[in-house]
């Protein structure tokens, strides 16, 4: 979560726009998640569907396997519900 | 046909919204922007899609966005297009953009209805890209035109007199076509292959396309998260959502569907169909399932399948 | 360099787009718009404009593909009255929160229920607040001239706000007048190509329409509010640069009569030409009367009406708009707010009239005038607000 301090009306950009694309990525969704995803990399075929299919783009592509993005991850479990070689297991986040 | 790996890796819509866990939306946004070809303009209606990518001053986007309101998302693509063909036109600019509207089933089936008509009347060349949660899921629930029968929403709530909807779903296709369009096409996230050619396929369209996705809605469909694809799965795999193609009014299946799972395997996994799994309301499930075999003969019987 | 041009009002407006490098313009048809989408398509079809013209299906899509090309970094015009205005209404709050430099002319007519295709100002006092800036014209040259200074003063980057230039339905719009119309190059002097600098533009992507929770909204309003109070200066500056095309001068108000007058009435639009030809009868025979008309209502000329009533003893305020179960109806009550912020003490007195279409006769303001008159010498009001020219 972005600590920056709230603009006010003299130095916000009119009209509500957002000058910078993709500021998002200063919002981490990762502390949403109840449970997290754990990647058996050695398992990884690479088939990048885990990709494809996330919400959050919180799979990264590495050149052999994936990676998952724990910045972002909200714990949703698809990635692990579809990877077709059970390379993925959800486990309780404890924080 | 396309391959995953050939896919940029490059994130057009970002981490970093607030989306719910497993939402289809966030799905089907990726892999839209997944699918471009040329630089791109979106228009969105007013959703879950447009509200959770961009609460100030936060945005997912990377590429020229506008949301101006719920109903209007084509006529907004519209008046883009417009200026575009304008400027071009006095030699400000040249510039070979794509313009896609992406907008709910509430935005687009009901309140978005005149305006999608008009623009597709006119035939403006854009895409637009009806992702079908069902119901008006960011306000809370509420029944659509594309809820279909017998689901429990807050305004057509499953009651001990009327269990849900008593309504049917639009045929929304049905209507798109009518307009006489050159492309419009059904689709489902689980099957992404489909899904970003037909995106691509809409795009290269001269004039306007449309696309109708299922997108699957944990909190408002109630299933778990992890679910989301699952569920889209299913909903081909039992003919609820048939995958077809209308090109210049020839229709096309695209996914086959020769043994198909009964529909109650695709309501039983959902909280918003639970109650029509009480003794009382049994006939419902029937009902159900008739209107699902009905619609895939219509289809069907369209794409000259037997 | 004029030619004189026989233009109703509607023609005069549809003209002035024609002459102002419009990129876009998305309109649908409403009595007694209609002729400025009809005139403009003609331009369209014979090729005399580079236009872009959006035949929408309905008026809340004409002010959204508005919004959309505006935000594209087209120059856009169109146009509308009543109901056509009243449908849009989100949108014209939308446009100006989203700050779309939009030029609307509006053909005021009278909102239903019942249905009355004529002229009143309900349609735009009905969305007196949406954030745009709105002018009233007297007759078809200033609708002419208007126009052609609202996109300067629209896309100005001190301002970008969205402008309605309004006029009187079917008296105006429809009535043949002669018009000092300027030739396309003195125009194009005053007036180039819209260049706008943000723009929905892969090279320069940016996002618009975010949702402003309550940590946000309020000083994108504040920002509004600020381009209102910077408005009138850039007013003045285009005016004073049209004065250079168009050999006249423009303001915020027009005043007549007022060096020496004692009563006078305030209206806006075409009553305002009725009036100041029955206050030149009554001058002519000693009488001091004078007559006030704005042409910007919005940023409301408080200044100027300050300065205009300085010395006056009464003033009747003409509303062409009724706002039912309020003291005074909307001209009225910025005539006395400003009075009252400012100390001024001023025997004000307000008349609704000419709802529907109903005429106001040159009769009917005489006694007007000799009513205020009579105000300014016993100095008391005998009816705060009044209905001239309904059956009893």
């Amino acid at each position: 979560m972005s600590k920056e301090a709230k603009l006010g009306w003299k130095t916000m950009p009119i009209g509500g726009f957002l000058l910078e694309p993709g500021s998002a990525l200063k919002y981490k969704t990762g502390d949403w998640r109840a449970f997290k995803p754990l990647v058996d990399q050695s398992k990884c075929i690479n088939c990048l569907l885990c990709w494809i299919y996330c919400p959050d783009a919180a799979i990264i592509r590495k050149e052999k396997f994936i990676e998952v993005n724990y910045d972002y991850c909200k714990g949703c479990g698809i990635c692990a519900n579809e990877c077709p070689v059970k390379a993925i297991i959800m486990v309780e986040d404890k924080k | 046909m396309v391959k995953l790996q050939e896919l940029t890796t490059e994130e057009k819509f970002t981490s970093g919204h607030r989306l719910c866990a497993g939402c289809g939306a966030g799905i089907i946004a990726r892999m839209t922007l997944k699918s471009l070809k040329k630089p791109a303009v979106i228009v969105n209606a007013t959703g879950c899609m447009e509200v959770a990518s961009t609460i100030y001053p936060y945005t997912s986007w990377k590429l020229p966005w506008v949301h101006v309101a719920f109903e209007n998302a084509a006529a907004v693509a519209s008046g883009i297009e417009a200026a575009y063909k304008a400027l071009a036109r006095r030699n400000a600019w040249s510039k070979d953009v794509d313009i896609i509207a992406f907008g709910g089933d509430g935005g687009t089936f009901d309140i978005g209805i005149q305006a999608l008509s008009g623009a597709l009347e006119r035939g403006h060349d854009f895409l637009y890209i009806c992702y079908d949660n069902e119901a008006y899921m960011n306000t809370g629930i509420q029944r659509s035109g594309a809820t279909p029968h017998g689901a429990s929403t807050t305004t057509s709530p499953a009651g001990t007199k009327i269990p849900g909807k008593p309504e049917f779903k639009k045929d929304f296709i049905g209507i798109c076509v009518a307009h006489g369009i050159k492309y419009a096409a059904t689709a489902s996230p689980a099957y992404w292959n489909d899904y970003i050619t037909k995106v691509q396929r809409g795009l290269s369209v001269k004039g306007p396309a449309v696309l109708h996705v299922f997108s699957p809605c944990p909190l408002g469909m109630r299933y778990d998260s992890e679910k989301s694809i699952e569920m889209a799965r299913l909903a081909v795999q039992t003919r609820y959502w048939p995958v077809y193609e209308v090109e210049e009014g020839k229709y096309k299946l695209n996914i086959k569907v020769p043994n198909p799972k009964p529909v109650i395997e695709f309501l039983k996994t959902q909280g918003r169909f639970r109650h029509l799994f009480q003794p009382q309301f049994e006939k419902e499930l029937e009902i159900i399932q008739q209107w699902v075999d009905q619609n895939w003969k219509h289809i069907i019987a369209l794409c000259g399948e037997i | 360099m004029v030619q004189i041009m026989g233009l109703t009002g509607d023609e005069a407006i549809a003209y002035a787009a024609k002459q102002s490098k419009v990129d876009v313009v998305a309109a649908y048809p409403i009595t007694p718009q209609t002729i400025i989408v009809e005139a403009f398509s003609e331009y369209v079809h014979n090729g005399e404009v580079h236009t872009e013209f959006v035949c929408v299906e309905s008026e809340h899509s004409a002010m959204s593909a508005c919004i959309g090309s505006s935000l594209t970094g087209a120059r856009v015009f169109t146009a509308t009255s009543s109901q056509g205005l009243a449908l849009m209404h989100e949108m014209l709050y939308i446009a100006s929160g989203l700050r779309c430099p939009i030029v609307m002319g509006v053909v005021n007519r009278a909102l239903s229920a019942p249905i009355n295709i004529h002229g009143d100002h309900s349609d735009m006092m009905g969305s007196r607040d949406c954030g745009w800036i709105q002018i009233y014209c007297e007759n078809a040259q200033e609708a002419y001239d208007w126009v052609l200074q609202a996109f300067k003063i629209a896309e100005d980057p001190e301002v970008l706000l969205p402008i309605t230039v309004n006029i009187d339905g079917f008296i105006l719009s429809h009535a043949l007048e002669r018009v000092e119309v300027y030739h396309d190059k003195d125009v194009e002097n005053f007036l180039s190509f819209r260049n706008s600098t943000l723009k929905l533009d892969p090279d320069t992507p940016f996002t618009v329409g975010a949702l402003c929770f309550t940590d946000y909204y309020f000083e994108t309003k504040r920002q509004q509010a600020e381009a209102l109070k910077i408005a009138p200066k850039v007013i003045d500056k285009v005016n004073s640069e049209f004065e250079v095309l168009a050999g006249k001068k423009y303001s915020q108000m027009d005043t007549y009569g007022l060096e020496d007058a004692e009563a006078a009435i305030i209206c806006l639009g075409s009553t305002a030409g009725t009036a100041k030809a029955v206050a030149k009868d009554l001058r002519s025979q000693g009488k001091k009367v004078g007559v006030i008309k704005p042409w910007v209502y919005r940023p409301f000329p408080c200044d100027q009406l300050l300065e205009a009533t300085k010395n006056l003893k009464a003033l009747a305020v003409l509303d062409r708009a009724y706002s039912p179960g309020a003291p005074y109806s909307a001209l009225c009550s910025d005539v006395v707010s400003t009075l009252y912020q400012n100390g001024k003490q001023l025997n004000v007195f307000n008349i609704v009239y000419g709802l529907g279409g109903r005429d106001i006769t040159p009769m009917d303001l005489h006694a007007i005038f000799n009513e205020t008159l009579e105000v300014a010498e016993t100095k008391a009001v005998k009816e705060p607000l009044k209905f001239v020219g309904v059956r009893e």
